[in-house]
């Protein structure tokens, strides 16, 4: 039996939080968080979580698990209890919770928008496509990967604290994503829009969001590759 | 884009170099100072003076106290945006958040003021 807590809210019934505990027969099998979660729902229908793909692709089940954030499909139970002791799960933190382990990532997405994150090109369209050397196109490796999960946004103390202000881990991975993209002719002014004190330079390097990704990718390192291009363009 | 008025760079890149080079000037110093220290076990008072009050000390000891002024403030303005603000405390946070920056900056303008003057006071 694994003994099993979760975040539960309702807005509509419950004054505040609670966590609920339950029992799960997992049959002495070491299970993923997800799986512990839709026999969790089994018992119980009314409990409330995001998931599509259930393989680590579609980034809906990012949860703090145990503390952490990470998706739940993908991570072992033993990985999040240390092999002992019981799963406590609870919604992404720093955002308005919807119900139980749903998140309102409206704010998560107003700063991926905000980076403009579409290659933007105003040269003249050549008749098949635009072409890239292999090279140029390996810059891109290590940025392309993310799957939006908001794991690392909302493990990160700047974001919590200025959410509406600080673009935050995940959207400026993205934002030197397009950087470094040798197809887009927009980079001067994606380094311009960043260069406040708040959008790029609320990141104090606690490095919070390469600990939690689910898909290892480094946002410190590419934001730190912005801080140098913009330095080298202001100075 | 986000601005702001009272950021002392008024843009990210400026505050960011600003606290870094501060960092290092304020580094620098307090080794010259602990230095002299223990290079001068035996000190004597007129020996400490004539230290502190040599061009070059007197020249790096005022870059050091502008430098601990703007390094206190870039970073106190930091902590008041992060902290003292609407998310934060509420309708209360911003008229918190200016006063908080209205001392600091008092605090900050005195220390240096005064710093000048004991400094070409000794
Ligand atoms: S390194 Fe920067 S972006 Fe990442 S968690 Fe820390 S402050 Fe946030
Ligand atoms: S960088 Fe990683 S943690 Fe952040 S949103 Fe992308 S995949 Fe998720
Ligand atoms: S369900 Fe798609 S990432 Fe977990």
């Amino acid at each position: 039996m694994l003994q099993v807590s979760i975040y539960r809210y309702n807005p509509d019934t419950d004054t505040e939080p609670y966590m609920k505990e339950y029992q799960i027969d997992t049959g002495g099998k070491d299970l993923m968080v997800l799986d512990v979660l839709s026999l969790a729902k089994e018992q119980d229908s009314t409990i409330a979580y995001r998931r599509s793909c259930r393989e680590g692709v579609c980034g809906s089940d990012g949860m703090n698990i145990n503390g952490k954030n990470g998706l739940a499909c993908i991570t072992p139970v033993s990985e999040a209890t240390g092999g002992k002791g019981k799963l406590v799960l609870r919604p992404l933190p720093g955002l308005p919770v919807v119900r139980d382990l749903v998140v309102d990532m409206t704010m998560f997405y107003n700063q991926y928008e905000k980076i403009k994150p579409y290659l933007v090109n105003n040269t003249p369209v050549p008749p098949i496509e635009r072409l890239q050397d292999p090279e140029d196109r390996d810059k891109l490796d290590g940025l392309y990967e993310c799957i939006l999960c908001a794991c690392c946004s909302s493990s990160c103390p700047s974001f919590w604290w200025n959410p509406e202000k600080f673009i935050g881990p995940a959207g400026l991975l993205q934002a030197y994503r397009f950087i470094a993209d040798t197809r887009d002719t927009m980079t001067e002014q994606r380094l311009s829009d960043l260069d406040d004190p708040f959008s790029l330079f609320r990141c104090r390097g606690i490095m919070n969001c390469v600990n939690v990704c689910p898909k290892g990718l480094n946002p410190t390192k590419a934001i730190g590759h912005i801080r140098n291009q913009l330095l080298q363009q202001g100075t | 884009m986000v601005t702001s008025v009272t950021s002392l760079g008024k843009n990210g890149l400026y505050d960011w170099v600003i606290q870094r080079a501060t960092a290092v000037i304020l580094g620098v110093y307090f080794v010259a100072i602990i230095g002299f220290l223990i290079a001068n076990p035996e000190l004597t008072y007129s020996q400490w003076h004539g230290y502190m009050t040599s061009t070059y000390m007197r020249v790096f000891t005022l870059i050091a106290l502008l430098a601990m002024a703007a390094h206190a403030w870039v970073g106190l303005w930091t902590v008041s945006t992060d902290y003292l603000t609407t998310r934060q405390l509420g309708a209360a946070g911003t008229p918190l958040r200016i006063a908080f920056q209205a001392v600091c900056a008092l605090v900050t303008i005195v220390y240096v003021v005064w710093g000048i003057q004991i400094l070409w006071g000794i």
